[in-house]
């Protein structure tokens, strides 16, 4: 009986704490003055301090949106690095408003841990790298039977290896390390002939490597890791504004509006993109999710469109060189889709 | 009859004649250092190919070809690569380090706000140094301005908030500013409180006894990990919503109760070294407990330990990159973090920021293990072995 009243005395106190956090995010985020964005501790073309310890990446960028969004001015933001196992402590503590830190939206998350995703910014999955002067001709991951796979222990990477290589009935050799700094140098001076992680890490790794030209990204993926950002339960209107940041981001790319052009895409004749830029009469779009009515137009001019943010950050314009790949917009073949804004 | 003019007295001495060219000289010391018996000589030939095999290859490597400014990872990186160096090109990438540096200094600590920690710095190495030589004199005076004006004076200059500064949250701090502070408050709290512990350890009040000793065994059983890890992640669920308490504070408290944990232990050997006819003696002086422990106990015990001492802040000073799994950027987290900038990312990036961190690191606890070694014999007074 004791038991059950500490237990439901525990569960007031956390529903009270719950009901506080609820407060308006917006509201806080206001008067604060800036956003709280929670990012990695360093991961190349997602979130990475720069020369002069700015923030950049597709990750810090987002949060550089939705700043846009609320405050017209993409740098009312503050970063806070996060590592692996304090990311969902430090949302769901009310320390930072977005988790924008290269985060796998599972069931589990949405869930148990109280998160919210807002959507996938960056489709990612397991692929293979593969040296191609030590195994010539290989072009996909299904002539890897007997292959040395270089891989970090400890890792659902390590797992989904398991499942594909079983379920495809080949045999490999792991070569397992626990740091991946280890791993790295262990594929490098040529230990295994394959290795393993998240396709986006595959090319950062590319480029540490002695001679990168000579190693190939296979096509396959084996698992799905869709990265987001993530708010906090229980605070509709605040989700509302993050996700519509990130439809805006690809509505802006499918219109074709860019951060060079849309001053003058606000005198488009096209119904469509004045009305994506707030430039219809009497409006309230913007003011119906809580900010106003120029959101889009505040956004893009702080980071562009969706496809200008990923050609910056991991694409062409970065050292990384990813393809678009199944991050292209639907119209190109992708899954990058975002609902109507009218 | 003094005067007697026998001349096969010398009236000169003798003048010192050299020692024979078999034992001076070059030759003398390669055949007693170097060659002196057949293991010996196995040993100098083998030191001798290690050195020829190592030092040219760290020279070119680290010197000659070493790119020491450059934009981005192009100096870096080989043709191969997609830099601007020929194939087979190894060499360090100081360009990295030269780019990074304020960064590696003082993290994200905004920039033109970054004269306020140089400025501090300066102040304390303009007063940390004379407190350090014993010929300077007014060392009471010193010791009131490093102990207690400049850590006031610190606080205002790194938070702001205050006189016109703006404010600089410590989330912000990094790399050795991050490193120096969370080190120097942590010597100037453990010192004492450590030695309080010690005393209090040793003390035949029970209750104080058996909390100094809880204390010691608690934390002490505890890794500095798991201190951490408690303070930054535990910690915010169990704080109402919104009362947020400084993760750098936090930090802070964990790392100076841990070592002050350690250096009640070393104080407290130093405490039992001391034979007991010195505190019989301080007794029958009339003195009373402070007094004792003032004038007579702690200077001999102290003096005793000044090994144990540093060796315990030389281990906290490295300890202090722990806070890297609570994303705190101590320098070698800064270094670390800067990696994952793809545009630095080659080969040679890891190596040449860890090799610029390891240097750092063992510039100040090189200086702290030379201090205390010259601090050892100016204070070896008596117990001469």
């Amino acid at each position: 009986m004791k038991h059950i009243a500490i237990g439901i005395l525990g569960a007031a106190a956390l529903g009270l704490t719950a009901t506080a956090a609820s407060a308006g995010t917006l509201d806080t985020v206001k008067q604060k003055g800036f956003i709280q964005c929670g990012v990695s501790t360093g991961l190349a073309g997602f979130s990475a301090p720069d020369d002069k310890g700015d923030w950049q990446g597709i990750d810090a960028d987002f949060c550089r949106a939705v700043a846009g969004a609320v405050f017209g001015d993409g740098t009312k933001v503050k970063f806070t690095p996060l590592s692996a196992k304090e990311r969902f402590t430090a949302l769901q503590s009310g320390e930072v408003d977005i988790l924008s830190r290269n985060t796998t939206w599972t069931i589990n998350r949405d869930t148990a841990l109280g998160l919210n995703f807002i959507g996938v910014t960056y489709y990612d999955g397991q692929g293979f790298m593969i040296n191609a002067k030590k195994l010539p001709g290989v072009n996909s991951a299904l002539q890897l039977s007997g292959a040395a796979v270089c891989v970090q222990s400890g890792t659902t990477t390590e797992l989904n290896l398991a499942d594909y290589f079983k379920s495809n009935k080949m045999e490999y050799n792991p070569v397992v390390f626990e740091k991946l700094e280890e791993v790295n140098a262990a594929y490098d001076a040529g230990r295994c002939d394959v290795y393993t992680t998240d396709q986006s890490g595959l090319y950062g790794i590319r480029l540490t490597l002695g001679a990168p030209a000579d190693h190939v990204v296979l096509p396959e993926i084996i698992s799905k890791e869709p990265l987001g950002p993530a708010v906090r339960q229980g605070d509709d209107q605040w989700y509302h504004i993050v996700k519509w940041t990130y439809f805006a981001l690809l509505q802006a790319e499918e219109l074709g509006i860019t951060k060079a052009n849309v001053e003058e895409m606000k005198t488009s004749d096209n119904p469509e993109i004045k009305r994506v830029l707030g430039q219809e009469a009497d409006t309230k779009i913007g003011t119906d999710l809580g900010v106003s009515n120029d959101w889009v137009v505040n956004i893009v001019k702080a980071v562009g469109n969706y496809g200008e943010m990923f050609e910056r950050n991991v694409g062409s314009g970065s050292p990384l060189k990813i393809a678009r790949g199944i991050n292209a917009l639907w119209t190109k073949g992708g899954l990058q889709y975002a609902p109507p804004i009218r | 009859m003094q005067e007697h003019d026998t001349s096969w007295v010398r009236t000169e001495m003798a003048l010192a004649q050299p020692a024979p060219a078999g034992v001076r000289g070059l030759g003398a010391w390669v055949r007693t250092n170097l060659v002196g018996s057949v293991g010996d000589t196995i040993l100098t030939v083998i030191g001798i190919a290690l050195v020829v095999m190592i030092v040219p290859q760290v020279v070119s490597w680290a010197f000659l070809n070493a790119q020491w400014t450059g934009p981005d990872r192009t100096v870096c990186a080989t043709v191969a690569q997609g830099g601007i160096q020929p194939d087979g090109w190894s060499g360090a990438c100081w360009a990295f380090v030269n780019a990074k540096f304020g960064q590696f200094m003082f993290g994200r600590y905004p920039i033109e706000e970054r004269w306020r920690p140089i400025l501090v710095a300066i102040l304390f190495v303009a007063l940390l140094v004379p407190l350090l030589i014993p010929r300077v004199p007014r060392k009471g005076l010193n010791a009131i301005l490093f102990f207690g004006a400049l850590p006031v004076v610190a606080f205002i200059l790194l938070i702001g908030g205050m006189f016109g500064l703006p404010h600089v949250e410590t989330s912000l701090w990094g790399g050795l500013l991050v490193t120096l502070s969370l080190s120097f408050v942590g010597i100037a709290v453990s010192l004492p409180l450590g030695i309080v512990l010690a005393l209090g350890r040793r003390s035949k009040m029970p209750i104080i006894k058996t909390l100094c000793v809880i204390f010691i065994e608690t934390v002490r059983g505890i890794p500095l990990i798991t201190v951490l890890f408690m303070a930054s992640v535990m910690l915010p669920l169990f704080l109402p919503e919104g009362v947020t308490f400084d993760k750098f504070l936090r930090a802070l408290i964990g790392v100076s109760l841990f070592a002050a944990a350690y250096m009640a232990e070393v104080v407290r050997g130093g405490l039992q070294a001391i034979p007991k006819g010195q505190y019989e003696g301080a007794d029958s002086l009339g003195l009373g407990y402070w007094q004792k422990m003032n004038l007579i106990v702690l200077p001999q015990a102290l003096k005793l330990v000044i090994p144990g001492i540093v060796n315990t802040f030389i281990g906290m000073f490295k300890d202090t990159s722990l806070v890297s799994i609570i994303s705190m950027f101590d320098l070698l987290g800064v270094v670390k973090q800067n990696f994952s900038d793809a545009n630095w990312a080659t080969p040679q990036t890891a190596r040449s920021g860890l090799i610029f961190a390891a240097f750092v690191f063992w510039l100040f606890c090189f200086g702290m293990s030379r201090y205390s070694m010259f601090t050892e014999r100016r204070l070896d007074t008596g117990h001469k072995r």
